[in-house]
């Protein structure tokens, strides 16, 4: 569905995309994760055919994005980061109007219409101006208007931000659906649980770079231990008590707050600390996620 | 309790993915099409917003000519016309004199509403042109769209216009449509430049202010809209002759009561005219495009 070949978008001489290669299949659920200014927003602009590249290849529905773009998008749907609605419009009339911008006939879009009003269960909102509603209600508004085309690429820039965990767990199991139904989906996401429930497989990018690529259990096994043991001993003590456990797990971080041992079996070094004679003043085992994949990759500094 | 809850909860979920078959674009989006009337569609959208504010519009298109044509044409009217100034005017009376440039600046005013504001709106505002070109909707769609919904009002507004000015015999029948297409031209040569002048606006700072102060302003009276051109010094007369509004009026002048004019002149006015669409298309389309893909 998706090609890039060393794919490369330059705004006057910062680099935003350095020579990037992915490929995405039909039907596949495909993450870009990332800080921010990673070059995520920038390699999605470039797949929704709205932003041309500088330099490499790049095929979506096996078309040339800087050749064919609005042929490409008739088979797009596309949740951006910022909502973008029509604000003098009312609910009905914003995913009226933009079936409308793909050629849909009228009466297609009448019952189409009261259909994603249901998904975004928005139906008692139906005649509200779409100004009067709440964050999530526009955030839901939004990705019911990607799906007026019943495109054949998805493409949900942090679908998730703003909405709370019941709208959350519904949309989950909704772009589950959809991607059953053979729909390709591209998500990025700075929520690592959503990306783990939701990718087949993701890229890792930083500073324009790809880092990793795999799937999220596959990620785990190569950059993180199975378990990690998380132990507090209060903010002063951290580093002195660090180096009398360094001998243990793969891999030991030492944090203001607390002090990570990535291991196969966090139990036994838990215990192995406590024989020590050492006495953690909080302490949790729990299996590796890919959060710590995404901050080993990335690492704990802020970029803005 | 709960599991009532829980049940409501699944059954609508279940509903809302069953109820219809999923074909998916390729087989349901028809690209020849949506790209044949992408420029449709954005008017249609144009004019459904614009829709939402019908009542102001029909009564300022309205209100506007009753109010100018009482005040300008008839009181002041009645003032130069006593004075013996017809010869000056060409022979016929101040408010027939007057009559084409105040259509000539009902059809600008309108364009300029709906060339300006919609963009602002679309970039910055609303930021629903970037929703718009996310769809088989390019730049130049968008700035086609606008321009035909601006059209279609303007269509309106000078037409509700010109039933005035013939209720106030400032104008007569027979002039009627070649006058309307005068000022429709007028406006939309206008219009199409403070379009393209628009999309090059990155921030919303007293931008519109700017505007009706330093150009619309001026516009209005150095453009022989109120008294002939000449009679302005000639070190300000520069002013008319590259304002699109003094070229439609005096086109308007030469349609109504054929006052004295080459015809290389009429015939210079409808190509300069047309030299502002052109360039307003221009540049236009290609600010449109560019900041688009930024």
């Amino acid at each position: 569905m998706i090609v890039a070949r060393g794919l490369r978008k330059v705004y006057g001489d910062f680099v935003a995309v350095d020579g990037i290669d992915f490929e995405v299949r039909k039907g596949e659920a495909f993450g870009l994760l990332g800080p921010n200014g990673a070059g995520k927003s920038t390699t999605m602009k470039m797949i929704a055919s709205v932003s041309k590249r500088t330099g490499g290849e790049l095929t979506i529905l096996g078309l040339d994005p800087n050749k064919r773009g609005p042929e490409i998008r008739a088979h797009l749907g596309v949740v951006p980061q910022q909502d973008n609605l029509d604000r003098e419009l009312k609910v009905h009339e914003n995913l009226f109007a933009y079936g409308r911008f793909f050629g849909l006939s009228r009466k297609f879009l009448k019952t189409k219409v009261e259909e994603l009003l249901e998904f975004a269960q928005l139906t008692e909102k139906r005649n509200a101006k779409a100004e009067e509603l709440s964050g999530g209600m526009k955030r839901r508004l939004t990705i019911a208007r990607g799906l007026v085309n019943e495109p054949e690429i998805l493409m949900l820039d942090e679908p998730t931000t703003g909405l709370d965990p019941q709208a959350r767990h519904i949309l989950w199991d909704r772009l589950f659906r959809l991607k059953e139904q053979g729909v390709t989906l591209v998500i990025t996401t700075h929520y690592m649980d959503e990306a783990e429930q939701l990718c087949d497989r993701l890229i890792v990018m930083d500073k324009g770079k790809i880092m990793a690529e795999g799937s999220p259990a596959d990620l785990i096994k190569r950059f993180a231990s199975k378990e990690v043991l998380e132990v507090r001993f209060g903010s002063s003590k951290n580093i002195e008590i660090a180096e009398q456990i360094f001998h243990l797990g793969h891999r030991t971080e030492v944090l203001p707050d607390r002090i990570l041992i990535y291991s196969e079996n966090g139990e036994e070094d838990l215990q192995a600390i406590l024989k020590l004679g050492l006495e953690p003043v909080t302490s949790l085992v729990r299996r590796s996620s890919l959060e710590d994949v995404f901050l080993r990759l990335t690492g704990r500094t802020l970029v803005e | 309790m709960s599991s009532a809850n829980a049940n409501t909860v699944g059954v609508s979920i279940e509903k809302s993915v069953h109820d219809s078959v999923w074909q998916g674009s390729l087989n349901l989006v028809d690209v020849a099409r949506a790209r044949n009337f992408a420029w449709l569609h954005v008017a249609e959208a144009r004019i459904r917003n614009m829709m939402k504010w019908w009542g102001s519009i029909a009564a300022f298109g309205l209100g506007n000519p009753v109010l100018y044509l009482f005040s300008v044409g008839i009181g002041i009217g009645a003032l130069v016309d006593s004075n013996g100034s017809a010869s000056q005017l060409g022979g016929v009376s101040y408010l027939t004199f007057l009559a084409p440039a105040l259509l000539a600046s009902a059809s600008i005013q309108a364009f300029q509403d709906e060339t300006s504001f919609p963009v602002m709106e679309g970039f910055l505002w609303n930021k629903n042109f970037f929703a718009m070109n996310a769809t088989p909707i390019t730049g130049r769609d968008i700035v086609n769209g606008l321009l035909a919904a601006a059209l279609a009002r303007t269509v309106v507004t000078v037409g509700i216009y010109e039933g005035v000015l013939l209720a106030f015999g400032a104008i007569t029948l027979d002039v009627a449509l070649p006058m309307f297409f005068s000022a429709i031209l007028t406006g939309a040569a206008f219009g199409s430049v403070m379009l393209a002048v628009t999309t090059y606006v990155k921030e919303d700072d007293g931008f519109f202010a700017i505007v009706g102060r330093f150009i619309i302003a001026p516009m209005m009276m150095f453009s022989g809209t109120f008294y002939p051109l000449e009679s302005m010094p000639f070190y300000l007369q520069w002013v008319g002759w590259i304002s699109p509004l003094w070229h439609g009026t005096d086109l308007g002048r030469t349609i109504s009561y054929g006052s004295a004019q080459q015809g290389w002149v009429t015939i210079s006015h409808w190509v300069y005219l047309a030299l502002w669409i052109s360039v307003g298309l221009t540049l236009g389309y290609r600010q449109m495009a560019k900041r688009l893909a930024a």
